[in-house]
């Protein structure tokens, strides 16, 4: 099958909607002949021309009510916020407004919208353009959040977002843009709510997101050298979570290592690290749940520091050595 | 503000018969609130609009079917105005499941999306940008729709108000920004608070026309909300009306109105709205027995609304989770 890229993926699966389905289109900042600010919307005014590829002014908090306002009535449309981190000016309009409409009115009103928003850190540009804010979004009900990690899947579920008939946050790390990988050419669709087994193992389950499935299958072949098999689970979407992948998996390897980019206290590998806790996984656990997450502290910009200030792949190899090497003891 | 007023000529004597008696539904609906929340009948909150029937029955009067309009928290008038249902509003008051949301919205989330009414907002300035999206889709579908924005003089400073202006004025977008602007938002003087003296000179910063009307006058308000309406239309854009008037309750259920005078507030009582609407009906000879049978059946029709909402069930807890996602 061909490869291509992240971002290109992500690209072929708006394109291939908007052919379709006159009501989707994409608005957001310097989307038009720029091509977005990494370059994701690149030939798609082209192609579409600027009604449909609509450029906008830097106004987060008027673009996503437009965004919210045309889904309401009818449209469905595709909103690009150039950075993550800006959703903080889009906040009224995506928590008060659009998560919440449809339960105001009593069940009257859909907002079928996509906010798609490159996250993360790596790439050198700090504390204000490289924050996982996905935490933040996963506690409002009434939003769906994704986080996709690979070519293939982003193209899928990027479509199931689309078709759905509610606000969906959409993450899509930076860094994962040039990550090439088989993608069909034809349009497909992967279902949100439901999690991937990366790879398969026996001896811990780690469940991680977006860029950190990468890294865990990068520490997962350097356990295996040393004896240590390790299942990879990407849960692909946070909302809705498909727990029961996870509790499957922490049935048959008994030990949880949570990882995600985003800082580790109040993130969401908490909620992850709960429904196990809840669940009747909690009996088949040998060691205490372990949850590896970016440390307290805005992303600083030195390369050094920004890279210490998220997790790496030493990082998750210590964490599930350590969860092997300690065990619940039980007296009888 | 003395402008010569004329009729827009679509309006014949019948309507503004209707008009006259959907001014005094406006303010009975409040009216009743008002004493339902002294008496504790009704919880949470309420904002009314005693006092600003003018600027939500005039605006109104001048849409078509098609057209939508988005409110504000203070949003009973206007969904009266489009045409809502009295029972189904005060339903929703009492929190029962006949109500538009069923009882999950409350006064400041009263919507009626097949209707065109996408929504009281409790967010100042929230509104705001939905209905430029609204307004989008009339342009790209091709629908034909004119979006009334209702929003107030606090609304103008949110980041909300200048982002969304801007936008649906570089997009030529059909929508109306219709401020009401009541002299306070909650306690804050608009006087205290900006430092213009029309909120509609704002549109100049955004290439638009802006005019400043007496919200208080209900054919000033159907002329300009007229002639703003058909601009949008054409496809010659979005425009801001600003329409000064004055709310005769406080902000919400609590407000103590320590800062303004009851001197101000009688000012402003002697510029009723009905009363002069009525003056303006009777010179035009109509017949004032007519008139006062319109406010009977006004008053009638609130009384009804309390009893179908009072008779109404409570929502059962099945309906909890319920409506989170479509």
């Amino acid at each position: 099958m061909r490869e291509i890229t992240f971002l290109e993926a992500v690209r072929e699966a708006m394109s291939q909607e908007m052919r379709q389905n006159q009501d989707v289109f994409i608005l957001g900042e310097d989307i038009g002949v720029y091509g977005g600010a990494f370059g994701v919307t690149r030939g798609m005014i082209e192609e579409f021309g600027p009604e449909r590829v609509r450029n906008t002014p830097i106004s987060e908090s008027a673009i996503a009510g437009a965004a919210i306002g045309s889904a309401l009535t009818g449209m469905r449309p595709i909103l690009e916020l150039q950075f993550s981190d800006f959703i903080t000016i889009s906040m009224d309009q995506m928590v008060n407004q659009a998560a919440k409409l449809r339960y105001m009115y009593g069940g009257k009103g859909k907002v079928p919208m996509v906010l798609r928003t490159p996250a993360g850190s790596g790439t050198g540009a700090a504390a204000q353009h490289s924050q996982s804010l996905e935490a933040w979004m996963t506690h409002i009900p009434g939003l769906k959040v994704v986080q996709p990690s690979t070519a293939y899947d982003v193209k899928g579920l990027l479509k199931a977002a689309i078709d759905d008939d509610n606000p969906v946050i959409f993450y899509e790390h930076k860094l994962l843009y040039k990550t090439k990988g088989e993608v069909p050419e034809e349009q497909y669709s992967i279902p949100l709510g439901k999690a991937d087994v990366k790879r398969e193992g026996t001896d811990v389950t780690i469940v991680a997101t977006a860029i950190m499935v990468h890294k865990a299958l990068e520490a997962a072949v350097e356990l295996e050298k040393e004896g240590i098999s390790v299942e990879v689970v990407d849960p692909r979407t946070l909302v809705p979570l498909d727990t029961e992948t996870i509790i499957e998996s922490v049935k048959k390897t008994s030990r949880l290592v949570v990882v995600h980019e985003a800082v580790k206290r109040g993130g969401y590998g908490g909620e992850i690290a709960s429904a196990i806790a809840e669940s009747d996984a909690f009996d088949y656990l040998d060691a205490p749940i372990k949850r590896v997450g970016g440390k307290a502290v805005p992303i600083p910009y030195s390369p050094k520091l920004e890279k210490a200030a998220v997790p790496q792949v030493p990082d998750i190899i210590e964490a599930v050595k350590e969860t092997l090497n300690k065990r619940i003891v039980t007296y009888a | 503000m003395n402008k010569t007023v004329k009729l827009p000529p679509q309006i014949t004597k019948e309507r503004l018969a209707d008009l006259y008696k959907e001014m005094w539904l406006i303010r009975y609906f409040d009216e009743k609130v008002d004493e339902f929340f002294a008496k504790g009948m009704i919880h949470g909150t309420t904002h009314l609009c005693v006092g600003q029937e003018a600027t939500a029955s005039g605006a109104i009067s001048m849409l078509k079917d098609i057209d939508k309009i988005t409110s504000t928290h203070r949003g009973h008038g206007h969904c009266i105005a489009k045409g809502g249902d009295v029972n189904k509003m005060m339903a929703e008051l009492f929190g029962r499941t006949t109500g538009y949301c069923k009882g999950k919205g409350g006064s400041m989330h009263i919507a009626d999306v097949e209707t065109g009414n996408l929504g009281a907002n409790g967010i100042v300035g929230g509104g705001i940008p939905l209905a430029v999206g609204a307004a989008l889709t009339s342009k790209m579908k091709k629908e034909e729709y004119v979006v009334l924005c209702f929003f107030g003089d606090g609304a103008s400073n949110e980041g909300s108000f200048h982002e969304s202006i801007n936008l649906a004025s570089i997009w030529d977008l059909p929508v109306v920004f219709f401020c009401e602007n009541n002299q306070y938002g909650m306690s804050g003087s608009v006087k205290e608070m900006t430092n213009i003296e029309n909120i509609a000179d704002r549109a100049k910063g955004y290439g638009i026309p802006g005019e400043v009307i007496d919200g208080n006058d209900i054919l000033e308000v159907m002329n300009a909300v007229d002639e703003a309406v058909s601009r949008a239309r054409n496809g010659n854009g979005p425009s801001i009306i600003e329409a000064k008037t004055y709310r005769w309750k406080g902000h919400s259920k609590s407000d103590a109105k320590k800062y303004r005078t009851r001197e101000e507030e009688k000012e402003w009582r002697q510029k009723d709205p009905i009363a002069r609407f009525k003056k303006m009906l009777l010179d035009k000879g109509i017949d004032e027995k007519y008139l006062d049978s319109l406010q009977e059946e006004a008053k009638k029709t609130i009384e009804d609304s309390v009893e179908f909402a009072t008779n109404s069930p409570e929502p059962s807890l099945d309906s909890l989770m319920e409506d989170v996602y479509a």
